[in-house]
């Protein structure tokens, strides 16, 4: 076992939105950043701030006020803080925060969540002064026992030394000195020149216990006494449970209740296998409600009448009508399918319903909005619900939404023991929050080889008008057109309008990669059409666009060089280029695939080029890349969700497919040495994937795709767009 | 109905009640509190769930305990005491395969299972030795290297 095994049962039981938008956007939010900082006082540990213990031998705990799904952000939270703690690195271990908005909502959203790749971002400067604050208050404890200036003695790897007695005094043994110190008022932060953690690959804390089984997360919770639940949810959305007959179900041996709710219907067993055989044992009958009949084709119907109208307008610079009026005018819609998150935990959330309080196991993004929704369900006050957080196995935008929790709440509320509501794979896959389903049209034209005029209007659900209403404000969704205002290129008349069209319905919500997914893929699509109209090279013609965009430039040439561009290739071949300003991190990226006669596609090599400003972990940033690109690819590849007769008619991994290895590319990532502020990283790599790849399509075939997922059968040889 | 049955699992004899049909992966989870063993599919489909029958990977989702007895069984809890499955837990970390780690457990399995059948795998061994194994966070370029880091049992 070594230090950092806190994230394992024992810790646990005991205790993409956006880039761009939300710099340009102030939330009317309390921002926790802003707020006085606490001090917890506990007892025998210096406690000099929310986020930072560290005890008589010199332990320092570290709290996580972001979730850990993968992305590695409890490593490089804790390297940020210890960087400027200058703490002894392999004393540092991990403990996720509890839900309080107040000491650990992310600066950004005043909300404890992680999301939109900004965990990083939000926390870069609140969590360096956490941690220089508390440096300061170990260094001044050590001076006064020592009678000496704080500014003669230096502090490193959890030990203050005074130089010129070569006295030295370790963390542990000032922890309590340390706590009675007056915090400094404004604290200097160290320059990015003198960093000894930041910048460096260091090895992950969380990924020890997640090579031998030992991981915990929130399906892997268990109490004592505790009952397994399976769940059957409306299959037509918004219906809701008409008849049950549980006669066979309770005749199946381990099943012990039939809970019925109002729009579900769950089987709670001594084990998942009772469960789901009790389920399979029910007869249900549905009130389907108005949405029995509604089809794929009806809601895209809808969206391409809703795309014809006026959207509101999120940016206009120059006289747009003027530009478009003159020179080669192109014109192209490109549609976006709805998608399944899948992470691989599949859905789930144990609870404890006690008569005074309500206590929850689970991994979530969202972890205050799962206590006060809990505390809705449970009729319970928000600080009679205790949420004990886990690990995540991926999150993926899908573990933003409480619904999981609040089923489970309602569900353990019937008995009297602790239930682990376990989703199967097909309920996870046909009761997601699903992506939403996007058009854009972009037109657009060309005077003397470049764009004079780009009028780019997206069409799509807003996400943020149901999960954060605030932030939805004269009818636009800054997610949905976060890097359509944002796009990187010289463009004197840009116009960009949003409209808002709710799928017939169908639930959305975010998904890795949010509204940059479908605007850096409009945007890049069309950018390629437009080259080859106006009769250069991908790369050239977008590098002419760039002069104001020194960062985007160095990347992309930078992947010109390393990926090859224009050597050549077989025939049915194809190079293509991806450009993205999202997450504020600046990222080219070139995929080259090879499409066979009859359209099936070989991904042959990815290369991107990422500035993500100062990567705080370099190695999690290619990691976050490579995983990133495979996600985006999975969905151009494979990813679609239909409806028919109100139901999604996908149910697993066998109809919902995955990337596999045998499929996977050589993935190249380079990540530029860079002295700007860091940017997000989680997210990105999904958004280069899908137009990069079609990209490449076109240079292979000539085809030009203008829908997701990639249709094969318009690829096969002698097809042209 | 239920069944008395005994199995051997990571060297211990494990009793316990179970119906015959149920699937080696809820025995493991929900009777033996065993979670390093997940679920992620329920239809062999996607790998999560991998242990090892006889030193054989295969997908405990869909394998009735009444099929396993009298069989050794080796889960991730105690495949690093095997020289393979230790090799390639190692060269998982030293090539920091593991972003959410929740398919890990079974690709660990899967990697451990291929090598000690096949101590040097070409690319091809290691495609269909994997292929059943999905991981969302898309670790698979580095599972790549971290079994080929075990193979050639360079020490890091």
């Amino acid at each position: 076992m070594n230090a950092h095994n806190s994230v394992s049962r024992r810790a646990l039981l005991t205790g993409g939105l956006a880039g761009g938008f939300l710099l340009a956007f102030h939330l009317p939010l309390r921002a926790a950043a802003n707020e006085p900082v606490q001090r917890d006082v506990t007892d025998g540990k210096f406690a000099p701030n929310a986020f930072i213990r560290i005890d008589g031998t010199g332990r320092t705990v570290l709290m996580m006020p972001q979730v850990e799904m993968g992305q590695g952000t409890y490593t490089s939270i804790s390297a940020v803080i210890a960087e400027e703690l200058d703490a002894d690195w392999s004393k540092v271990e991990v403990q996720h925060a509890p839900p309080n908005d107040k000491l650990y909502g992310n600066p950004t959203f005043g909300l404890q969540v992680t999301g939109n790749s900004n965990s990083i971002r939000a926390w870069w400067l609140p969590l360096r002064k956490a941690g220089a604050t508390a440096r300061a208050m170990l260094v001044q404890a050590a001076a006064s026992q020592w009678g000496v200036e704080p500014a003669s003695c230096t502090a490193s790897k959890g030990v203050v030394t005074h130089a010129a007695s070569g006295r030295t005094l370790g963390y542990g043994e000032l922890a309590l000195a340390a706590q009675g110190q007056t915090p400094p008022k404004d604290v200097a932060v160290k320059d990015p020149k003198d960093f000894v953690l930041i910048g460096q690959p260091l090895k992950r804390l969380d990924t020890p216990d997640k090579v031998n089984g030992k991981a915990l997360y929130g399906i892997d919770a268990i109490l004592p006494g505790m009952k397994i639940a399976a769940i059957a949810n409306c299959p037509v959305f918004g219906g809701k449970v008409g008849k049950v007959d549980d006669s066979a179900a309770t005749k199946v041996a381990g099943v012990r209740k039939v809970v019925v709710l109002d729009d579900a219907v769950a089987v709670i067993g001594d084990h998942m296998w009772a469960a789901t055989k009790g389920l399979e044992a029910l007869k249900i009958e549905w009130n389907e409600g108005p949405n029995a009949e509604i089809t794929t084709k009806d809601i895209w119907d809808d969206l391409r009448k809703a795309s014809q109208k006026d959207g509101a307008v999120a940016k206009s610079d120059g006289d747009i009508a003027k530009a478009l009026a003159s020179g080669d005018r192109f014109e192209a819609a490109f549609e976006l399918p709805f998608l399944a998150h899948a992470s691989m935990e599949p859905i789930n959330a144990t609870v404890h319903v006690r008569p005074d309080a309500c206590e929850i196991w689970t991994g979530t993004q969202i972890m205050t909005r799962v206590q006060s929704e809990a505390a809705k369900a449970a009729g319970l006050p928000v600080d009679k619900v205790i949420v004990n957080q886990h690990l995540l196995g991926g999150g993926f935008g899908r573990k933003l939404e409480p619904d999981m929790a609040v089923a489970a709440v309602k569900i353990a509320k019937q008995v009297d023991y602790p239930v682990k509501v376990v989703w199967t794979r097909e309920e996870d896959i046909q009761h997601d929050v699903y992506r939403p389903v996007y058009r854009d049209q972009i037109t657009a034209s060309l005077v003397d080889g470049k764009v004079a005029g780009w009028k780019y209007k997206v069409a799509g659900s807003a996400v943020l008008a149901r999960w954060l209403p605030p932030a939805f404000q004269k009818g636009i969704d800054i997610d949905a057109i976060d890097a359509a205002v944002d796009a990187p290129y010289d463009f004197a008349n840009f116009h960009v309008e949003y409209v808002r069209a709710e799928p017939l319905s169908v639930p959305t919500g975010f998904w890795r990669g949010v509204g940059p997914n479908n605007n850096v893929f409009a945007v890049e699509c069309a950018m390629d059409e437009l080259a080859r109209k106006a009769g250069k090279d991908p790369i050239e013609f977008r590098k002419s666009m760039l002069t104001k965009n020194p960062r985007m430039l160095a990347v992309l040439n930078q992947v010109a060089e390393k990926s090859g561009w224009g050597q050549p290739l077989p025939p049915r071949v194809g190079r293509g280029v991806c450009v993205q300003p999202s997450f504020a991190s600046f990222i080219a990226t070139v995929v080259e695939a090879e499409i066979d006669d009859i359209g099936e596609i070989t991904l042959r090599r990815v290369t991107s080029v990422v500035d993500t400003g100062i990567a705080v972990n370099p190695d999690t940033v290619k990691a976050q890349i490579e995983g990133g690109l495979i996600f985006g690819l999975t969905a151009a590849l494979y990813g679609e969700i239909t409806i028919d007769k109100g139901r999604v008619q996908q149910s697993n991994f066998h109809d919902y497919r995955m990337m596999r290895i045998n499929e996977t590319p050589k993935i190249e990532v380079v990540v530029v040495k860079s002295g700007e502020a860091p940017g997000g990283i989680g997210e990105a790599g999904v958004n280069a994937g899908p137009p990069a790849l079609r990209n490449a399509i076109y240079a292979a075939t000539g085809v030009a795709l203008r829908r997701l997922p990639i249709d094969r059968k318009l690829l096969a040889a002698g097809k042209k767009a | 109905m239920h069944m008395a049955t005994t199995l051997t699992i990571n060297g211990e004899t494990k009793s316990f009640d179970a119906p015959p049909d149920m699937p080696l992966l809820w025995v493991l989870r929900d009777i033996l509190g065993m979670t390093g063993t997940k679920f992620g599919c329920g239809i062999a489909q996607c790998g999560a769930c991998t242990v090892h029958v006889d030193g054989k990977a295969v997908r405990s989702c869909v394998l009735p305990v009444s099929a396993v007895a009298n069989r050794a069984i080796t889960t991730i809890e105690h495949v690093g005491s095997t020289p393979a499955g230790a090799k390639v837990q190692k060269a998982w970390l030293d090539a920091e395969v593991v972003q959410c780690g929740y398919c890990q457990s079974g690709q660990i399995m899967a990697a451990a299972a291929l090598l000690a059948a096949t101590p040097n795998p070409d690319d091809s061994d290691i495609d269909a030795a994997m292929a059943g194994n999905i991981c969302r966070c898309g670790t698979y370029v580095r599972i790549r290297e971290a079994i080929k880091h075990a193979a050639n049992g360079r020490q890091s």
